[in-house]
């Protein structure tokens, strides 16, 4: 079964920019990982930087000579290490359910994984980036309950790996990529045959660094 | 005072890279050297006003180049899209100090492409030229939003706000701006 919720063309070009924040580009690689179309289209993406790029505005000679670069070249006489990075976790002769790579970022496949209870059935792990400016986490949505509240402000991207799930009457699947902002209300339901389980990427929830904003933050509501 | 660079065919880049990744030939690294440098520069510096950093950046890119062009695969891209990626990488290593996560074609959970046609490089050739008139004919303002995209590390917000447009235009014109690129080239198909 094919990907039929796939990645924006904006996403996409900031994925080709190099602009994304970790976050959200974990989701996206995730879900161009599982989606050959999306990849696909992230090529005709990059070919149209290359033809940008190969278009690209010089205003400034190099400064270096190609006998410099030369030297630098035979200084350095490092020969490709061909370093293949052994994944972790691997099933034995199976497909892992978590593909590069969101399987390094959690240190192993599905079955490694130690979820934590969110109440209601559901279960979650959060994720370690060095993006502080988002919050990403593996949900685990019991078979035919919805996804319990998770508060997110902003943006949301929701990569589904296992299982699936109803948002209104579209149906998400294994390699779907949903993308959600605050202004839509959105209340997904996992499938009744499967657990679901899925990566979400939220904006972080905001904090209150001043004292003083703290303090008034409860009578404000905010 | 726009110096221009040397000239290069996608057929020739293609030729000589695959030379210095077969043969590890030095004069066709040079000639890539010549007109692909000043290129890397001028991206490199469009975040970096540094001149001796943009340089150093550019150096790092084409030993890079040297050092994997037996990596490169005609089937997947060509020669100017394949050398911005490394420049790409490499600047986003640089400046945003960040893991870099994107996905492993060698990973047992990559889902791979349905199987290419024996004639893939070919038809890409054709793509790419088909590709580049189609850019050619993209109307400025949206060609604008793709190079500060590419170029200078803008977020879609920060585009809007320097071309004080609202979110939603910035997104509709790029939206716009593929779905012609993909027309043209389902066109010809």
């Amino acid at each position: 079964m094919s990907v039929r919720h796939h990645v924006s063309d904006e996403l996409l070009l900031a994925y080709a920019a190099g602009s994304l924040e970790e976050g959200w580009r974990l989701a996206v690689a995730t879900h161009l990982a599982l989606c050959p179309e999306s990849r696909s289209r992230l090529a005709l993406i990059e070919n149209a930087a290359g033809q940008l790029f190969e278009d690209i505005v010089v205003e400034q000679p190099m400064t270096t000579s190609f006998d410099q670069l030369r030297q630098r070249l035979e200084g350095h006489r490092t020969p490709e290490s061909g370093a293949v990075r052994h994944p972790t976790g691997r099933r034995a002769g199976g497909v892992p359910m978590l593909p590069e790579p969101l399987r390094s970022y959690v240190g192993g496949d599905v079955e490694t994984l130690k979820w934590k209870a969110l109440g209601r059935g559901a279960f979650h792990i959060l994720i370690k980036t060095g993006d502080a400016t988002t919050t990403a986490r593996l949900l685990r949505i019991p078979a035919g309950r919805p996804v319990p509240e998770h508060g997110h402000g902003g943006r949301e991207l929701t990569v589904v790996l296992a299982g699936s799930y109803h948002d209104g009457d579209r149906l998400f699947a294994r390699g779907d990529l949903e993308e959600a902002d605050a202004s839509i209300e959105h209340q997904p339901v996992a499938t009744p045959l499967e657990d679901c389980i899925c990566l979400a990427v939220t904006d972080a929830p905001l904090k209150f660094k001043s004292w003083l904003v703290r303090l008034v933050q409860p009578v404000l509501g905010i | 005072m726009n110096e221009t660079a040397s000239e290069l065919s996608k057929d020739e880049a293609r030729i000589l890279l695959e030379r210095v990744g077969r043969d590890r030939d030095m004069d066709a690294f040079e000639v890539l050297f010549r007109h692909y440098g000043p290129r890397v520069k001028a991206y490199m510096a469009r975040l970096e006003r540094d001149g001796s950093v943009a340089e150093e950046l550019m150096q790092e890119a084409m030993l890079a180049v040297w050092n994997k062009a037996h990596q490169f695969d005609p089937k997947r891209g060509n020669v100017s899209t394949w050398i911005f990626t490394i420049a790409r990488n490499l600047r986003v290593d640089a400046y945003r100090k960040m893991r870099r996560p994107d996905f492993d074609p060698d990973d047992p959970g990559f889902v791979p492409d349905a199987a290419e046609p024996a004639d893939a490089a070919l038809a890409h050739a054709q793509e790419a030229e088909r590709l580049r008139a189609a850019l050619a004919k993209l109307p400025s303002e949206q060609l604008e939003l793709l190079r500060l995209s590419f170029f200078d590390d803008c977020s879609h917000s920060s585009i809007a706000d320097r071309l004080r447009l609202p979110l939603g235009t910035v997104k509709s014109r790029i939206r716009l701006a593929f779905a012609r690129l993909r027309a043209v080239l389902e066109d010809d198909r």
